[in-house]
């Protein structure tokens, strides 16, 4: 792993779509990283957890709303959820993946090996060490939650998603697939946590969102439709957690 | 590596590897960054049939301890010590299910049928009483570009009321 170009294999399910040559491959399938559990504080998932465990987990389906579970049962389809792993989804930093958005909001926190515990925001845009991920923690708590996405095709890519979570009345916003990796939107948070939420000031707040974030163009949708869906996608999450 | 496409390659010596096929013991050797479908078509498994190389069409699905991966994606390595089934390990069943779906105008040119009809199996073994949107769910990862999928769907569903 200390190698520059050792690369750990996590699910491996989109190794297939690169181009780079591997010289040391580390497989950390016998690490016991295969785990989905709780203690008074702590939702914790291993970073060997694949998206379809994810999505049948009864004990991730009784909390946040059972976002974690949506947010995965709408990636591909079940052959590749069942291979793809939390922990791949995360280190690949993947710009159109649908997890990190969920995570994001949720506040969720990634335990490395060498650093320790850090946010997975922090992960997302510091300049971090290469590490190995341990697993991924997230904050029991009054949360509801809600995650949204527009596709072109029920097995594509997300042309956008977002994700937004109410925790104790404090709302967290997360945009991604913009194309670039998801991305909290700050501003549109503090104008929601400021006005609260009501038919006017999610509209607002989703206006924010679309103005503070960079997108792009792409071969699923051009840069000005991603920002006018945008604002779309956050005003609807945020009119959801509300509920 | 068998496989065509752009891909990335992995270096170094051969790896021994056992899988279980279909309940036969193979012990083989392969390159480390070999993918599943490439040992199997070496093995002469040529139900097992690649298409969109990118792991979301379904139809080079195989059953890995009894849940359906797509063969063209996953690293043949990690599948060391694992139950693999083919179509050729449910031959059975799928004479039954193919003939729904030969009843039921749902197969044109056949070429997703195994991986399609592995994934039926999979979804019986897991879910019981699956409603329509179960099925639909379940399968959204196969994809069809002969029949469409209504065909598909009273397959399913006449085969699972069959076998009640």
């Amino acid at each position: 792993m200390e190698k520059e170009d050792g690369t750990i294999i996590g699910g491996g399910a989109f190794l297939h779509l690169g181009k780079r040559n591997i010289n040391s491959a580390v497989d950390i399938r016998k690490l016991g990283l295969n785990f989905i559990r709780e203690n008074e504080e702590n939702i914790e998932i291993g970073a060997a957890v694949t998206l379809r465990e994810i999505e049948k987990s009864n004990l991730l389906n009784k909390y946040f709303d059972g976002i974690l579970g949506k947010t995965v049962s709408c990636i591909m389809g079940v052959q590749i959820r069942n291979m793809a792993t939390i922990g791949g989804t995360i280190c690949g930093k993947y710009g159109f993946s649908d997890l990190l958005t969920t995570l994001l909001a949720l506040n969720a926190q990634v335990v490395l090996y060498k650093i320790g515990i850090i946010s997975l925001e922090e992960y997302l845009n510091g300049n971090i060490e290469k590490d190995i991920l341990l697993r991924t923690e997230i904050k029991k708590g009054n949360i509801n939650a809600k995650y949204l996405n527009l596709k072109n095709t029920s097995t594509d890519f997300s042309i956008l998603n977002a994700a937004a979570a109410n925790m104790d009345g404090k709302c967290r916003i997360a945009v991604g697939a913009r194309p670039g990796s998801a991305k909290l939107c700050y501003k549109a948070m503090e104008y929601i946590d400021k006005e609260g939420i009501n038919q006017e000031s999610v509209k607002k707040a989703g206006e924010i969102a679309a103005e503070e974030l960079k997108f792009g163009s792409d071969i699923r949708s051009s840069e000005k439709y991603r920002k006018d869906i945008c604002s779309v996608l956050v005003k609807r999450a945020l009119l959801e957690v509300e509920k | 590596m068998l496989s065509s496409g752009k891909k990335s390659t992995f270096r170094g010596g051969k790896m021994k590897i056992s899988l279980n096929i279909n309940n036969y013991i193979r012990n083989i050797d392969i390159e480390p960054g070999d993918v599943l479908y490439d040992v199997l078509n070496k093995l002469g498994y040529t139900s097992v049939r690649n298409s969109c190389d990118t792991g979301c069409c379904g139809t080079c699905t195989v059953l890995l301890d009894g849940e359906p991966v797509p063969s063209c994606s996953y690293l043949a390595v990690k599948a060391d010590g694992k139950s693999i089934t083919t179509i050729e390990g449910v031959k059975e069943e799928a004479e039954k299910i193919n003939n729904y779906m030969l009843n039921e105008g749902a197969v044109q040119c056949g070429y997703c049928n195994p991986g399609f009809i592995l994934t039926v199996i999979a979804m019986k073994n897991e879910i019981k009483d699956p409603t329509e949107t179960d099925i639909k769910n379940y399968l959204v990862g196969n994809l069809c570009r002969c029949s469409g999928y209504v065909g598909h769907l009273r397959v399913i569903k006449k085969y699972l009321e069959a076998i009640k």
